[in-house]
């Protein structure tokens, strides 16, 4: 009988001592802020006793995974203090000692761990989900071997000096080109003054050769 | 009645007579190059007058000085200032068939002193200009990943926090200073060579050497690509910009005049100076390009097309650029007024939607009147468009900086980056083309190389050295020395090139001689516009300016602005003042080519005087001229 009655108070009280552990700036409580309109827009869901589960479900997970062997539930995961902003403040009881807390470093701890998971079962991030006083994990960011302004600085490098190389062959080509066309007609003009050409003119008629100037080559 | 002008023995033995050039132009004598066609040309110089300057310059200026209003003195500057000058540099170039210093040796041997001040503030200002090519194009290769580098910042080391001075300026500042230039807080503290900047550097003018290995040969086909790209990529930003939030709003705040802004005498000063420097006239370039044209080329028209052109551009580029300005300015009006409803809505623990951008105000006013002292703690801040949108900017920090931000926030950010800054790419390099041709002409025309080493080695040797001494902006401090060359190399010796110039023409060669020589060629005298503009205005136009901004530089005190993380007010840029031994190189920046006009003229005198030789005896063996006569 007497037990009974201790039951009975004891289910009576239990709200209630879950009431004065979480309070708005509890010392092992976090508060948590949600912007869904901000995060969703046209598709933002409204916010009801059944997402509340879901948060205290997503947070008993939560602790399970950080500690791995204790069996937290759902009863563990204690909200108060909710505004139309949609913000709260939420505690968490040890699952082996009702009276007790989780204390703070732990929790923020274990948040951190399943931040991801928590985020994307309320289709929200790290800024509209916002858990005051834990800092959103940043994320690490992506280090290519090569950073990618190097790629694409040697194509540049190898086409600009690829083209470099190209016309200055061609140019020199195109000179040695012209040398050679010069050096040939220099021969032509020796050819041309045996055969007795003047001004330019190539004479008709008999070849005098009594006129050849061919006291260059023969000198007496 | 002859207009008075000063004697000029000889004038007639150190120039090809019309007889001569009439036969030139038959027999095509000489081996001098010459356009493919009359476009090629006229692209050639739209791309020269066209740079940097009227993009990220001349809309700064319409906006600081009464928006719409500002057109006015600008066109009316342009009329009577920009077009003569470019009018007189094309016909005195076609018709003495010279670059710049064969083209004043001819007029007058004692003025190769005009013609060597030409070439070297071609030579200073070609080396900063390509550093901004440089900076341009360490953008460009970072356009290339998604999301771009200079939209977030990044972490630091222990991944537990942004980096602080990210965090305390901005994600597209802390790219600019920190990871593009790694800026010093001084400009004596140079910190070394930066390796990527110095890569980039290289590649700038690896392809500058590219463009312009053969001349205009080359030149002359790589002006189809950058002069008309960034038209098209203005008109791509242009229909892009007007498809965002609050383009218009900028292009209305650009385009508002202030009339009372014509009273304020530095607004004309600011006009005359941006036709002035808008139309690279002084560089010799301009000179030399026209005189590869044929002798009858109508220069008239083709100066009045170019000042045409290039004035459209600058208001196209400015609609552009405040179109997308307006977007970025309505964005950040839009975060402020986020933050702040976000702030009230935490604060009253409110639900979402209950504070909009509409009904702010009065809820502002209802939540102050109810709990002043909470709402006071909050410290919001004001958001005002206008404020956002007069937060003017102009050279790299508009593109850098600015527009990059702009950029971030458009879909598909990395084609937008990519597109911009082929087109800045395109802009400054085709103004480089010009540079270099008014370096590497008057080298030619001064005999500093033997004669038979080929063009090809005397431009590689210009890139060279412009590239070894342009590695000084790529040190932290490059930033600084940039801006330092920007305000005097670019600024005081082209004025006072400009002013002998006009008079070289006007009373030295003879406006009478001038004018018969453009009627040889067009077919038809100068009308009176030109003879009022040549012979008065124009150069009263460039005194004026030139004595204004000699006083305001030289009775200011010399500052300049500088990034300094550990300041009291970072992220605001920091005022220093200039040491000591800066004014040196102001000197041999500013003073050091405008007095190489009496120099050489001193040169030659003592040269006639002492050495007895006589300088009126046609010496003109100039490459470029082609004419070698002797009297003996």
């Amino acid at each position: 009988m007497l037990v009974r009655i201790l039951v009975l108070l004891y289910l009576a009280g239990a709200p209630a001592l879950a009431q004065t552990l979480c309070q708005p700036n509890a010392s092992n409580g976090y508060m948590v802020r949600i912007s869904i309109k901000t995060a969703l827009g046209n598709q933002a869901y409204e916010w009801n006793e059944n997402e509340m589960f879901l948060f205290r479900a997503t947070m008993a997970f939560a602790m399970r995974r950080y500690y791995e062997t204790k069996t937290y539930n759902v009863d563990n995961i204690i909200v108060c203090d909710q505004t139309p902003r949609v913000s709260f403040w939420f505690v968490v009881t040890s699952p082996d000692n009702a009276a007790m807390l989780t204390p703070k470093a732990d929790v923020e701890k274990a948040v951190s761990m399943s931040r991801n998971r928590i985020n994307n079962a309320f289709l929200l991030t790290d800024r509209t989900l916002e858990f005051l006083g834990i800092d959103p994990t940043l994320v690490e960011p992506v280090n290519p071997n090569t950073p990618p302004w190097l790629i694409v600085f040697g194509v540049v490098i190898g086409a600009v000096c690829a083209g470099i190389i190209v016309m200055l062959v061609s140019s020199l080509l195109q000179k040695r080109r012209k040398e050679k066309g010069i050096v040939e007609d220099g021969q032509d003009e020796e050819d041309r003054q045996m055969k007795g050409v003047e001004n330019g003119n190539i004479l008709d008629g008999s070849y005098n050769r009594g006129f050849t100037d061919d006291d260059r080559f023969t000198k007496l | 009645m002859r207009f008075p002008k000063l004697p000029n023995p000889g004038l007639d033995d150190r120039i090809p007579s019309h007889q001569e050039l009439e036969r030139m132009e038959k027999e095509e004598a000489g081996d001098r190059p010459k356009w493919d066609n009359k476009t090629q040309y006229m692209l050639t110089c739209v791309g020269f007058c066209v740079g940097l300057g009227n993009v990220w310059r001349f809309p700064y200026l319409c906006q600081s000085h009464g928006g719409g209003a500002f057109m006015i003195p600008f066109l009316i500057l342009l009329v009577l200032e920009g077009i003569p000058l470019l009018h007189l540099e094309f016909a005195i170039g076609q018709r003495l068939r010279s670059g710049s210093v064969g083209v004043w040796t001819a007029i007058n041997p004692y003025l190769t002193g005009v013609g060597v001040a030409s070439l070297s503030v071609s030579f200073l200002v070609g080396m900063y200009y390509n550093t901004i090519i440089a900076w341009v194009m360490w953008y460009f290769f970072n356009s290339f990943q998604s999301p771009l580098p200079w939209s977030q910042c990044p972490v630091n080391a222990n991944l537990t926090a942004l980096v602080s001075e990210c965090a305390r300026s901005s994600p597209v500042d802390y790219f600019w200073y920190r990871d593009t230039l790694n800026t010093s807080a001084s400009i004596g503290d140079s910190g070394g060579l930066q390796w990527w900047m110095v890569l980039c550097l290289l590649c700038a003018w690896l392809v500058l050497y590219v463009c312009c290995l053969r001349g205009i040969e080359t030149t002359g086909k790589a002006v189809y690509i950058t002069s008309t790209l960034p038209y098209v990529v203005l008109t791509i930003f242009l229909i892009r910009g007007l498809t965002l939030k609050g383009s218009l709003d900028g292009i209305k705040f650009l385009f508002t005049p202030d009339l009372n802004e014509l009273m304020n005498p530095s607004t004309w000063l600011d006009a005359g100076a941006q036709v002035f420097y808008s139309f690279s006239l002084a560089f010799g370039g301009l000179i030399s390009f026209s005189s590869y044209n044929s002798v009858h080329n109508n220069c008239e028209q083709d100066a009045v097309i170019i000042s045409i052109i290039n004035g459209f551009t600058s208001v196209y580029a400015a609609t552009v650029i405040y179109s997308i300005i307006g977007f970025r300015a309505t964005e950040r009006f839009d975060d402020c007024l986020g933050g702040n409803i976000l702030a009230l809505l935490n604060a009253f623990s409110l639900p979402e939607g209950n504070i909009t951008e509409g009904n702010y105000a009065e809820s502002l006013q209802n939540l102050n009147g109810t709990f002043p002292e909470i709402v006071r703690g909050l410290n919001l801040k004001t958001c005002d468009l206008q404020t956002f949108l007069s937060q003017g900017v102009e050279g790299t920090g508009l593109a850098f900086i600015v527009f990059t931000e702009a950029i971030t926030k458009m879909p598909v950010s990395p084609l937008w980056s990519i597109l911009f800054f082929i087109m800045l790419f395109c802009l400054g390099l085709s103004t480089m083309f010009g540079s270099i041709e008014g370096v590497v002409v008057p080298l030619q025309d001064l005999n500093i190389f033997p004669k038979r080493w080929p063009k090809e080695a005397i431009t590689g040797i210009v890139c060279l050295v412009s590239f070894i001494v342009a590695l000084i902006f790529a040190q932290s401090s490059g930033n600084y020395w940039l801006a330092l060359f920007d305000s005097f190399a670019g600024s005081i010796p082209l004025l006072v090139i400009a002013f002998c110039e006009m008079v070289a023409v006007v009373y030295i060669y003879g406006i009478d001689r001038f004018n018969k020589d453009i009627e040889f060629m067009i077919g038809h005298k100068p009308n009176i516009f030109w003879q009022v503009t040549w012979r008065f205005i124009s150069p009263l136009i460039v005194l004026v300016i030139f004595i204004f901004y000699f006083i305001t530089k030289v009775s200011s005190n010399v500052t300049y602005i500088a990034w300094n993380p550990s300041s009291a007010d970072f992220p605001t840029l920091e005022v220093l003042e200039y040491p000591a031994w800066i004014y040196a190189i102001i000197f041999i920046l500013a003073g050091i080519p405008s007095l190489l006009v009496p120099g050489m003229a001193t040169f030659k005198l003592i040269q006639t005087c002492c050495c007895n030789k006589n300088v009126y005896r046609a010496e003109v063996d100039t490459v470029s001229a082609k004419v070698q006569m002797e009297i003996s």
